[in-house]
């Protein structure tokens, strides 16, 4: 399978704090990888530099995205050539309706007739004419973040704890809708690839992960089977990867 | 009958006095450099109109094709240019020049010059030795015109100084909406318009009053506004300034006599240039279970300056409730915002009496996320811009919001 995205060497420090401490890691089309670790170990602070934050320094290393350089590139034309982000706690944007982002974002690639389905299967018809993320429940945020990426339709999409915050019920819901989002729902979409920070590995339970990587103290220490993986933290703990490093 | 001489000369008396009175705030203009006169003639409909002087009336909520409005008023530099009413609310509804009804009405009295002191500064005494008509609009009780009244005070002259005097009645039990347009057809005229303003709201009335300014650089403006609501009656104020200004100063007051009366002043001002913009809103609760809120959205780039004031004043020994809130967003490391909220209650044992107020500069984190979406930079910036600007105002007429809503469109992505 050809790589969709390749990481080498990437160090990364945030407010002149190392965090990323030369990742090596890659993805091929049509994947999903599953990222665990202990908080602060920098599963979130991968995913933003990918993404092109400019808060998340990249003082070493390249990001490769369908075979070209993206090291230097902003958040705005990442997101242009493919890339996606749902956010674990996305900011209020005053002024501006779920509506309004979502008929911006999808550019004639996505009819309203869509949107409209997209809104009532995550429970959003009512929250279309409401300012962004304003007053939303956690997981209200999460699911007008799954709109607004099946409008823009990336790639390559990064999900930042799609479960926190969620109750049991719309966990369901929202894995549905990655799965949506990936068109795995359907024939497999050869094209399309995730990246899911979970600490609970709940969403496991709803979408098929390829590949896990633990990350521990800025770096990946583990890769294997999603659900073994999961399995081991939940017996041990992340102690057995500090053993294992 | 016209109103009382006595009444007028002792008015007159009181303007003399004060004509070289500086006001408490806001730069001080000399007025004997904008001493121009000029007299237009009358215009068939507004059509007719130049098509700069469209273009300025358009983009200060003017609809020239009067196809949505109950009547309409214009007046160019220091003459009333046309005046019509819809022939549907004949005898409903009364527009016409404030001297004409002064000529008509001697009640007027008790309605000119009463809650804006005639020698409150040198510019109402300007607007009082040297007056210059000024539109008067009168709703009779329990009409309630389903269109907008549309009054625009239009300069098209250098070195002149509009000095207009409007009085608005709504009767008892009516309703209306008023769109104010005041604006230049040259954009680098330069003069002063002085606009005194004294509104009435009866019992059970309400008064939907949105006024957008469409100045230029090297214009002046000082308005006088003074509204009183009676019981149960409603007053609610719009202002929109998104143009550049040399300087405007005003503090217009709402007087809440009556039980039950409410007020409401929702600001937007984007400061361009060097823009010297003073501008607050005074609700005075007088009555039992009055209520009181300002709102204020306040965008400072280039080196304007801006001064948000708002005054929240309890006297009522009943239970009253007023709330001020008053944000900026600072643009330029030239610009200054100044939010100056201001909260007194004087004896009101009973007064609920709240603000909040913020100045910060165009959050980064916003724009990221937007731009994460696959909005650019410029898009994202304008599209906060403009929501942060775009008050979800309540009460506003749909047909008033879409008009401001053009007006922030059109100019929002030319300042950006």
């Amino acid at each position: 399978m050809q790589e969709m995205l390749r990481v080498e060497n990437l160090w990364v420090s945030v407010d002149g704090r190392q965090i990323l401490k030369g990742v090596n890691f890659s993805i091929n089309y049509g994947e999903v990888h599953v990222l665990f670790g202990p908080n602060g170990a920098g599963k979130t602070t991968f995913i933003m530099t990918i993404m092109g934050f400019p808060k998340y320094k990249v003082e070493q290393g390249k990001i490769y995205f369908k075979g070209e350089d993206i090291t230097d590139k902003d958040v705005y034309e990442r997101a242009q050539i493919g890339l996606g982000v749902s956010f674990q706690r996305p900011p209020t944007v005053r002024g501006v309706t779920l509506r309004r982002i979502i008929e911006i974002i999808s550019d004639d690639k996505v009819d309203k007739e869509r949107v409209h389905d997209f809104s009532e299967k995550l429970n959003l018809l009512g929250h279309l004419d409401r300012n962004l993320n304003d007053g939303f429940s956690g997981g209200e945020m999460k699911r007008s973040e799954l709109l607004q990426l099946m409008a823009q339709r990336p790639d390559l999409v990064l999900i930042d704890e799609p479960e926190s915050g969620v109750d049991m019920e719309n966990i369901a819901l929202v894995g549905e809708s990655i799965n949506t989002l990936l068109g795995k729902d359907k024939v497999k979409d050869p094209k399309r690839s995730a990246m899911i920070i979970t600490h609970t590995g709940y969403i496991l339970d709803f979408v098929n992960g390829d590949r896990g990587c633990i990350f521990l103290d800025g770096n990946i220490v583990c890769q294997g089977n999603p659900k073994d993986i999961l399995s081991e933290i939940k017996k041990s703990g992340y102690r057995r990867c500090v053993e294992c490093r | 009958m016209s109103i009382n001489e006595t009444y007028l000369s002792d008015i007159k008396g009181r303007a003399e006095k004060a004509k070289g009175k500086k006001a408490a705030l806001g730069p001080d203009i000399d007025l004997l450099r904008y001493h121009r006169y000029f007299e237009k003639g009358k215009i068939e409909n507004l059509e007719s109109l130049s098509r700069q002087a469209i273009e300025a009336a358009t983009l200060s909520g003017i609809d020239v094709t009067e196809e949505v409005r109950s009547g309409t008023f214009l007046q160019v530099d220091h003459s009333v240019v046309y005046e019509s009413l819809n022939k549907a609310y004949k005898g409903k509804l009364e527009i016409m020049s404030t001297t004409d009804a002064c000529n008509r009405y001697d009640w007027l009295e008790d309605y000119y010059w009463r809650i804006v002191p005639v020698d409150q500064d040198k510019y109402t005494a300007q607007a009082e030795l040297n007056w210059t008509h000024g539109y008067f609009i009168r709703v009779f009780a329990h009409q309630k015109p389903e269109y907008p009244v549309q009054a625009c005070l239009l300069v098209e002259e250098n070195f002149v100084s509009q000095n207009v005097h409007n009085i608005i009645i709504v009767e008892e039990g009516a309703e209306l909406q008023v769109i104010t347009g005041c604006t230049l057809s040259k954009s680098d005229a330069e003069g002063i318009h002085i606009g005194v303003s004294e509104f009435y709201v009866k019992k059970g009335g309400k008064l939907f009053f949105t006024m957008i300014h469409n100045w230029a650089d090297n214009f002046h403006v000082r308005p006088r506004t003074a509204v009183i609501v009676e019981e149960d009656g409603m007053f609610v104020s719009n202002y929109v300034l998104l143009k550049s200004v040399k300087s405007v100063q005003t503090f217009p007051v709402a007087y809440l006599k009556g039980d039950r009366a409410s007020a409401k002043f929702n600001t937007v001002v984007y400061g361009l240039k060097d823009s010297n913009i003073d501008l607050g809103s005074r609700i005075v609760l007088e009555g039992e279970n009055t209520r009181g809120e300002s709102t204020a959205r306040t965008i400072a780039a280039d080196e304007s300056v801006i001064y948000s004031r708002g005054d929240l004043i309890a006297k009522t020994k009943g239970y009253c409730i007023a709330h001020l809130d008053c944000r900026g967003i600072l643009f330029s490391k030239a610009g200054k915002i100044y939010a100056i909220p201001q909260l007194i209650s004087d004896g009101a044992i009973k007064a609920e009496l709240s603000h909040e107020a913020s100045i910060g500069p165009i959050s980064e984190e916003q724009v990221e996320y937007l731009m994460s979406r696959g909005i650019s930079r410029e898009d994202a910036v304008s599209m906060i811009t403009s929501g942060f600007l775009n008050l979800d105002i309540p009460y506003l007429p749909q047909v008033i919001d879409r008009s401001i809503k053009e007006v922030i469109k059109a100019t929002a992505k030319e300042a950006l």
